[in-house]
């Protein structure tokens, strides 16, 4: 018989209620005066000044080795920790693409002076990074990026174009993904390459999203040159720097909880004698929730083990994603509502934002093709 | 699991892996009783997997009993295996003795009131039960718990096979579902006040009924897949096609999530019932069988509509067990009345707690 079986092994089991309960309470009191709208935001809410509160509190850069300036504590100390500020709608972005993968990318590949120089500040809320993979012609296929780093005395000049750069204009670092070796070694021939923004020879463009607010750029490399030591790992190993973290930026909270807020808004405007309509739908938004953290756990405590779930992750990115689409909608069917972004009234307000935002959550991390052509390799049909 | 735990979850599969053959199954379907299927079962001493230790039982993992009762599912095991398991569970913890037979148990719908409820007085000779008990699974063949009502507070009783008046039904894939009558006397150690466990019974089989469904769909994905590689059209296997790899890919995420469901159900099946878990695993594995079983059947154009092929076995029993024990709608609003309680700052400490 084919073995199709794709296990997601019990969640370790959660006996961290202490931690949860700090993090409530910090964000009880961070948040208090923040509005659903904004806390709709979630993970794309930037506030620097929440950032270095965190790295405060040691929740940056959570599993890191102290002499790093981490905490030396536990991948699922670290999933409460996420999944509660998302849950609040705390504003993370500033620095959750340095804490999710440019961070444990410079631990596991970077040099010790990058390490030194980059990971304690990352830790206490104060260093922020942004992704520089796609560009104008290379999205979902990566390999065929064209940024490159010529190899020039001492160093690398780098010209190219990047796009849909996350927050790229407030950020300090870019993980730059480019071109170093034969034009035809479409794997091999790829580096990444550590980017301080204010390298002479970069421009940053905003490109508005369909709410109309700036969180892409594009990033324009025009004979920028970069030090030999900009080079994170070895040359050509820039593919595999990028595979090898999929599956923690596929299976985290923040791949199902895009939508919450909504969700609890929903709630708060049914109040207490729904019908049973529309209690059952929410029912049943909260039920698959409730059962993609599971998997998503599962997935935590497979990473904790030093294992590659790459199948799972795919799985829980494109589960969590048709739910968080499917919020709005269903949303609509039991609430009458008329979105708006300049509505005064916070259902309308959140309903806006997320319907304006949901065409992304299939596209970010991996279009929805994507994850189901790796998910169809996995059951071993390509 | 530990080893041992592996063993029994394997010795269980090899065996139905061996002896369930689509001729089993299509006898069963036409109502011969596989009583050879049955003693090889027995002989693994499964039946009494949920009993516990101190009850007489092999002091089996819980858990390892309900992966036994998932197994059974994926190899669409036409015996009352599941009713067997919790129904023995539940004799143990009101101190009655178990039959060497199948068990099975009586679960009144909590949606409707029942036309004709079950009570028990007690009588010269022991307990009279009287009333109406329909669409109890296997209810012809098997020994019966039902808890009646009494004016002692709510009873368990065991009836024997054959002593009730039977009307035989069945579900779509032929499973008896029969409805019974009860008007009779039964000795006085074979009723006993019900023990917590069994005022939940509704809940029981809607968390039986989640594990089974999530060991159907596991199948239904295999086939899925197996048929996919193997048929061959436009000069590739189907498989190759990516308008079919993105429905099987859908087939399996459906599959991963009734999965990770079902085993909230287990855990809750383990310890104290919670219904919230409950809830939530049987409406979501009814929903993930309605939308897998689609996929199956498109992947497997006609042979998989004939009764030849034997995906039908599994795709009947997940139509048919999605609605049994409340369908999706009932267990959602049952998940929807615990949040519009809890409010909607009390909703993320509830999934968190789920």
């Amino acid at each position: 018989m084919t073995e199709t079986s794709i296990t997601f092994p019990p969640p370790p089991a959660d006996t961290l209620s202490d931690l949860r309960a700090e993090v409530r309470d910090f964000l009880a009191t961070a948040l208090a005066n923040r509005k659903p709208r904004d806390r709709a935001r979630t993970w794309t809410g930037f506030d620097a000044d929440f950032s270095a509160q965190m790295g405060e509190r040691g929740w940056i850069g959570m599993t890191w080795p102290k002499r790093y300036g981490g905490h030396e504590r536990s991948a699922l100390e670290r999933y409460v920790v996420l999944e509660e500020m998302l849950a609040a709608g705390a504003p993370v972005a500033a620095h959750w693409i340095a804490d999710r993968q440019s961070g444990p990318l410079l631990l596991k590949a970077g040099t010790e002076e990058q390490r030194q120089a980059i990971l304690p500040r990352i830790a206490a809320g104060q260093c922020f990074f942004c992704i520089g993979m796609s560009e104008p012609d290379s999205g979902s296929d990566l390999a065929a990026a064209r940024t490159r780093a010529t190899p020039v005395e001492g160093g690398f000049r780098v010209n190219g174009t990047k796009l849909w750069t996350t927050y790229g204009h407030k950020s300090h670092y870019m993980i730059l993904f480019c071109r170093t070796g034969a034009a035809d070694d479409r794997h091999g021939g790829t580096s990444q390459l550590l980017v301080d923004l204010s390298t002479p020879g970069i421009t940053i463009r905003p490109i508005a999203d369909l709410s109309g607010e700036h969180h892409f750029n594009e990033v324009v490399f025009e004979d920028v040159f970069l030090p030999s030591s900009a080079v994170i790992g070895a040359l050509g190993d820039g593919w595999n720097q990028v595979m090898g973290e999929l599956a923690f930026e596929r299976s985290g909270p923040e791949r199902f909880l895009s939508s919450f807020i909504l969700l609890v808004e929903a709630v708060r405007a049914l109040g207490q004698s729904p019908s049973v309509a529309a209690q059952a739908a929410v029912g049943r938004l909260t039920g698959q929730i409730v059962t993609l953290r599971r998997l998503s756990r599962s997935v935590a405590g497979l990473l904790q083990r030093g294992e590659n779930p790459a199948l799972q992750a795919a799985l829980v990115k494109d589960q969590g994603a048709l739910l968080e689409q499917e919020i709005p909608e269903v949303v609509r069917t039991i609430l009458a509502v008329e979105p708006s972004l300049r509505s005064p009234v916070d259902l309308s307000n959140v309903l806006a934002h997320i319907v304006l935002a949901a065409p992304c959550f299939s596209l970010r991390g991996g279009t929805r093709e994507i994850l189901r052509g790796i998910i169809a390799r996995g059951l071993g049909l390509r | 699991m530990s080893d041992i735990d592996q063993i029994v979850v394997e010795t269980a599969a090899r065996l139905f892996a061996d002896d369930v053959t689509p001729q089993l199954r299509n006898a069963a379907e036409a109502g011969s009783w596989p009583q050879a299927l049955w003693e090889a079962v027995a002989d693994l001493g499964l039946p009494e997997a949920l009993v516990p230790e101190q009850a007489g039982g092999y002091g089996l993992d819980p858990l390892v009993a309900l992966a036994v009762v998932r197994t059974a599912a994926r190899f669409a095991v036409p015996l009352p295996l599941a009713e067997t398991l919790w129904a023995n569970r539940l004799l143990a913890a009101a101190g009655l003795s178990r039959p060497s037979g199948p068990v099975t148990f009586f679960a009144p719908a909590t949606s409707a009131p029942s036309v004709d409820p079950l009570q028990i007085t007690r009588s010269a000779d022991g307990w009279r039960l009287v009333g109406h008990a329909p669409r109890v699974p296997w209810g012809a063949q098997a020994d019966v718990v039902v808890v009646a009502d009494s004016a002692d507070g709510p009873m368990i009783a065991r009836v024997p096979a054959g002593r009730a008046t039977v009307t035989a039904g069945d579900n779509l894939a032929a499973e008896p579902r029969d409805d019974l009558a009860f008007d009779l006397v039964l000795p006085a150690d074979s009723v006993a006040p019900a023990p917590r466990l069994a005022l939940s019974l509704q809940e029981a089989g809607a968390a039986l009924r989640a594990i089974q469904m999530a060991g159907a769909l596991e199948r239904v994905l295999e086939l899925s897949v197996r048929y996919a590689s193997e048929r061959v059209q436009f000069g590739r296997p189907i498989g190759k096609f990516q308008a079919v790899q993105q429905n099987l890919a859908i087939l399996a995420g459906q599959t991963a999530a009734a999965g990770g469901a079902a085993d909230l159900a287990a855990e809750a099946l383990a310890e104290d019932l919670d219904p919230l878990p409950i809830a939530i695993a049987k409406a979501r594995t009814g929903e993930a069988a309605s939308s897998a079983c689609a996929i199956a059947h498109q992947v497997h154009g006609a042979i998989g509509f004939t009764h030849e092929h034997e995906l039908h076995h599994f795709t009947r029993r997940l139509w048919a067990w999605r609605d049994e024990y409340g369908n999706d709608t009932h267990w959602n609003a049952r998940v929807g009345a615990a949040v519009t309680a809890a409010g909607a700052d009390g909703l993320w400490p509830l999934i968190t707690a789920a």
